[in-house]
């Protein structure tokens, strides 16, 4: 029962003009990640990877135990794929849809997707073409939802909603967590809703994961350091600083791993620490990581 | 479910507030039980269950409760779930804490209003009457 729902490891997928390597993830049962990356780090290569839509080059994947691409058609019973990219099928009606998946997946719950279509305002016999952008997100994830998979992998599912939308659609997956049986793996560049909702967050950029932990280890460790320097002062040699500024007397330092300690060493020059927010903690890592690969 | 968001309602988390989120939900939680409103042996929503109803992820609500409990506010019975912790323990010391303010502030202003200090135990002693005869 405790198997990891999403295992991936090493896996490397090339591509003519981007290759995405060494990705290794994991998502236990309970949790959800948010999955951060800047446009084009490979996010949603990732995210097609663990579908089965294409395959891998190199490394393993595993989702809710079964090997991809192997096995996909076992695993997709059970998972719920929204990509914001998905659109209702022209000249049909959402009602239609919602019959067409409750003919093909038997724990469709007709009851939740009467809920979720009054919830997000929809309306089932509106055909698709009339519908918004944001309703055309709001119907697909309405889709997955209702049929209660175990495992959601949602691709950017905020993208183009306006901040009421997100709050419903928000408040939907935080309800899916009441099971701690299920899981939700959902990338985003809106930082905020990542940082309010996920357990576990990866930064993802050029196609490399830059790093993977705890939600709250990212806040408890990083910092941003001011300090004033009187002239002729010094300071000792910093462990853990990954971004140093410096402008006359007054330095900005930006470490990974804030301890008493690292404070201790810089002595009575400090002026301010500030925790640091997600979005502000994602641009820093990302920076340091591309400078220490070009070095 | 509705109900469960509006049991929740008077949390708040906000995003302008430099703190992370499980202390301001920490700080919202003591003083729920300081005012009595959760009273000793008061069982505490499942930590799912307020992570889906203030909309926070979970291992939010589950640095909250640690930190509660480790400073006595809250005990957790394996399996049983969290609970507002008896009197002498936890909300004892959140009120002792609370009077010792208040002394402190009494004590300034008296001294500001130039009061000795038999005046100011007499205007407390007045006060403890005064709260007697209600």
């Amino acid at each position: 029962m405790n198997d990891k729902h999403i295992e991936m490891r090493g896996v490397r997928k090339v591509y003519r003009f981007f290759t995405l390597d060494d990705v290794s993830l994991a998502l236990e049962p309970g949790q959800i990640m948010g999955f951060v990356g800047p446009n084009g780090a490979g996010k949603s290569t990732t995210l097609r990877l663990l579908m089965g839509m294409v395959a891998a080059d190199a490394g393993e994947i595993r989702v809710l135990g079964h090997e991809i691409p192997k096995a996909q058609a076992a695993a997709k019973r059970d998972i719920g794929f929204v990509s914001a990219e998905m659109r209702l099928l022209p000249h049909t009606t959402l009602g239609w849809h919602m019959e067409f998946m409750k003919s093909i997946y038997p724990q469709w719950d007709g009851g939740y997707a009467a809920t979720l279509v009054k919830r997000f305002n929809l309306r089932p016999e509106q055909n698709a073409r009339s519908l918004s952008l944001g309703e055309h997100v709001k119907a697909t994830l309405l889709l997955a939802l209702a049929r209660r998979p175990r495992l959601l992998i949602l691709d950017e599912p905020t993208t183009g909603l306006d901040p009421v939308a997100r709050h419903e659609v928000i408040s939907e997956f935080m309800d899916v967590l009441r099971d701690e049986n299920r899981s939700i793996l959902f990338s985003s560049h809106n930082t905020v809703d990542v940082e309010r909702i996920s357990d576990t967050i990866t930064f993802i950029d050029r196609g490399r994961i830059v790093a993977s932990d705890e939600k709250e280890k990212f806040l408890d460790r990083w910092r941003r350091i001011q300090v004033q320097l009187p002239p002729g002062v010094t300071l000792p040699a910093l462990p853990n600083i990954v971004k140093h500024e410096v402008d006359g007397q007054f330095l900005t330092l930006t470490t990974n791993e804030y301890s008493e300690g690292l404070r201790n060493l810089m002595g009575p020059h400090v002026t301010h620490v500030h925790r640091m927010n997600l979005e502000e903690i994602f641009v820093a890592n990302v920076m340091f990581h591309r400078e220490a690969r070009t070095q | 479910m509705l109900c469960i968001h509006s049991m929740y309602s008077g949390i708040n988390i906000s995003q302008t507030d430099a703190r992370p989120m499980y202390l301001q939900i920490m700080e919202q939680i003591r003083a729920r039980i300081a005012a009595r409103d959760w009273p000793p042996g008061k069982e505490l929503p499942s930590i799912r269950a307020l992570a889906a109803g203030l909309n926070v992820s979970v291992i939010t609500i589950k640095r909250a409760y640690l930190d509660l409990e480790s400073e006595g506010v809250i005990v957790t019975r394996h399996g049983k779930g969290s609970f507002v912790a008896e009197v002498n323990g936890l909300a004892g010391e959140l009120k002792q804490e609370q009077l010792a303010e208040h002394l402190a502030r009494a004590a300034e202003i008296g001294r500001v209003l130039g009061l000795t200090e038999d005046e100011l135990t007499a205007r407390l002693r007045a006060a403890l009457k005064h709260l007697d005869k209600k």
